[in-house]
């Protein structure tokens, strides 16, 4: 003990001080190391394969900057990144309005509330899979549970799955099922505003319209930041919706970016091609990321800065 | 707050619309995995099944056409107990130095930490695949549990961090006085004070690790390692479309697996909500 007592204080390492940092970093250094290996080292990885052609079995070859040439004569690729956009532009802004709506019900005290809660959020932890395999079955065209409500009050029947123009709006109808997990972080949002600002409104005269604009939406504008960020984060990612019940189809219609990625990776084996796709998503979700914290950002209300 | 009856009523109106939409999905999902085969294609749908065929259930999770279920379920077990495991150490201890320990770069390490939780994780994908193939993990659990060692998700750690700093300093300093070192204080008394936090963190794992579909789908091959989220998806090929398994789409097949793999979430949510809750709060952005 003494001779590391005296190996430590020759490095100048048995000061207090000194020892506080060391058992610092000894706390936080599973996830130190975990940046290095599960972070650090594929980045490293992802930029090398850039410009290799390798499919993984034979060895890896240097090509230049093909992989990032090629992308521009790519239609699918095209094609992908204007399925995702439309996906992220139409599914991001309707959820998060509609999960913002049905928390502000929810944040109310009537009769039943907790049971409204529990329905509107359990269809969020629903497993992915297993939502795939129900709304495949609700969407199909012959016995699905929407063409049957359509038929009941005398509407045609709508080819979800077999018409381009209708596959994506149909799962982006699926995806609303889910917002029950955007709902309940508003939600607690809410129930952190005090009262009392909601009193002094009314004192001032304020109707239910003006307390919205200028209590509910100023004060919880963190949350509302953060479910937009989020959103389009995990939009951007959407894959297994479109690899399970559409397979990208029809004509590519829902041919997310995620499922060409693994496509170019793991169908056709072309890991150089598919980490320059991985390589241009992530400057579009960081691009994006950056555009909202600068624009977006700006207009958020901090209650208090500790 | 709601002063008139009129206005209560219209809330009470919206939600009520509003719940059976979102039930709908579930109930059909129910109510089909009990029908007899010639009842999935009736119109008007029957809404209770006439007869009810439990028989659905046993046919489906053993079926001839593939896997029976009970090895995936046992796959995803142990995948979902290791993880436990991980996360609940490693997070816990990752999350005690950023919630209680004053050490130098403590800042810019938090800040690395909440910056992860935005990186997503798909762009690594295929480099991650490479490093596990180098690694020879492919088709083994290993690339399905053993990252969660490092630190076990920065969502994890932020969530757990909040939860210790709500636990009053003095019971640390008490111990402190006692001649109590750091490691002995984390484990002997901010443990056991989270423990409503490590609950809440066990069941956000458990989901996760339930219903995780990419990560088996990348790294596991052979159908005896796969999960049931991975299961799923390959009985629903199996039987899933025209002219599989000798004739229609058993759709009556397809909703007991799939009922079936929700149950144990529903069960989970039901048995531990009021640590769900919690959980979601603490993480409410606040701090």
């Amino acid at each position: 003990m003494s001779a590391i007592n005296q190996r430590l204080s020759s490095w100048g390492l048995n000061s207090p001080a000194a020892r506080r940092n060391i058992t610092g970093y000894i706390f936080i250094s599973p996830f130190i190391l975990g940046v290095l290996i599960w972070f650090l080292v594929p980045a490293a990885t992802a930029g090398w394969l850039t410009f290799q052609k390798w499919n993984l079995i034979t060895a890896p070859r240097f090509v230049g900057l093909d992989n990032i040439e090629n992308l521009f004569e790519d239609e699918l690729f095209l094609q992908s990144l204007k399925v995702t956009t439309m996906y992220t532009l139409v599914a991001v802004p309707l959820g998060l309005v509609l999960s913002f709506f049905i928390a502000l019900l929810l944040n109310t005290k009537i009769r039943g509330i907790s049971i409204y809660r529990t329905v509107y959020y359990l269809p969020s932890i629903v497993p992915a899979v297993a939502s795939a395999v129900l709304w495949a079955f609700i969407l199909n065209s012959e016995f699905g549970l929407l063409n049957a409500g359509l038929r009941a009050v005398g509407l045609p029947k709508i080819l979800w799955l077999q018409e381009p123009e209708w596959a994506l709006p149909a799962l982006i109808l699926m995806s609303l099922w889910g917002l029950g997990a955007t709902m309940v972080i508003y939600l607690a949002g809410l129930q952190g505003i005090p009262d009392v600002y909601y009193e002094a409104a009314e004192i001032d005269g304020a109707g239910a319209g003006n307390k919205l604009i200028h209590v509910t939406i100023p004060l919880l504008s963190p949350v509302i930041f953060f479910n937009l960020v989020m959103g389009i984060i995990a939009s951007f990612q959407i894959f297994t919706a479109g690899y399970l019940i559409t397979s990208g189809g029809p004509q590519n219609a829902t041919l997310f970016y995620v499922l060409y990625l693994y496509r170019a990776g793991f169908l056709h084996l072309k890991m150089g091609y598919a980490a320059a796709l991985a390589w241009v998503l992530f400057i579009i979700i960081m691009g994006l990321t950056v555009l909202i914290f600068k624009y977006v950002g700006s207009m958020i209300y901090y209650e208090d800065t500790r | 707050m709601l002063k008139n009856v009129g206005q209560r009523t219209l809330i009470q109106l919206i939600l009520l619309v509003g719940a059976i939409l979102m039930a709908l999905p579930f109930l059909w999902m129910v109510s089909s995995s009990l029908k007899h085969e010639l009842h999935i294609f009736q119109f008007p749908p029957q809404i209770i099944p006439n007869p009810i065929r439990w028989l659905n259930y046993p046919e489906a999770l053993a079926n001839p056409n593939a896997m029976p279920f009970h090895i995936y379920v046992k796959n995803t077990v142990i995948i979902v107990i290791v993880r436990e495991a991980a996360v609940l150490l490693s997070a816990s201890f990752c999350a005690y130095g950023f919630a209680r320990l004053r050490f130098v770069g403590r800042d810019i390490w938090f800040g690395i930490v909440l910056a992860t939780m935005m990186v997503p994780y798909i762009v690594l994908m295929v480099p991650t695949y490479v490093l596990f193939a180098r690694l020879q993990w492919i088709d083994t659990f290993l690339p399905l549990t053993v990252p969660w060692f490092f630190g076990g998700g920065a969502f994890n750690i932020f969530l757990l961090r909040q939860f210790f700093r709500t636990i009053p300093e003095e019971l640390a300093d008490a111990a402190r006085i006692d001649g109590c070192n750091e490691y002995a204080i984390y484990a002997r008394i901010l443990m056991p004070l989270a423990k409503p936090g490590l609950i809440a963190v066990a069941i956000f794992t458990f989901i996760d690790g339930w219903n995780d579909f990419m990560g088996p789908l990348l790294y596991l091959n052979s159908p005896e390692n796969y999960t049931v989220a991975l299961g799923l998806a390959l009985f629903r090929a199996a039987v899933g479309a025209f002219g599989s398994a000798g004739g229609r789409a058993r759709w009556d097949w397809l909703m007991a697996a799939s009922t079936a793999m929700v149950i144990p979430v529903i069960l989970v949510f039901f048995a531990l909500q009021r640590y769900f809750v919690k959980g979601v709060v603490m993480t409410g952005l606040k701090g």
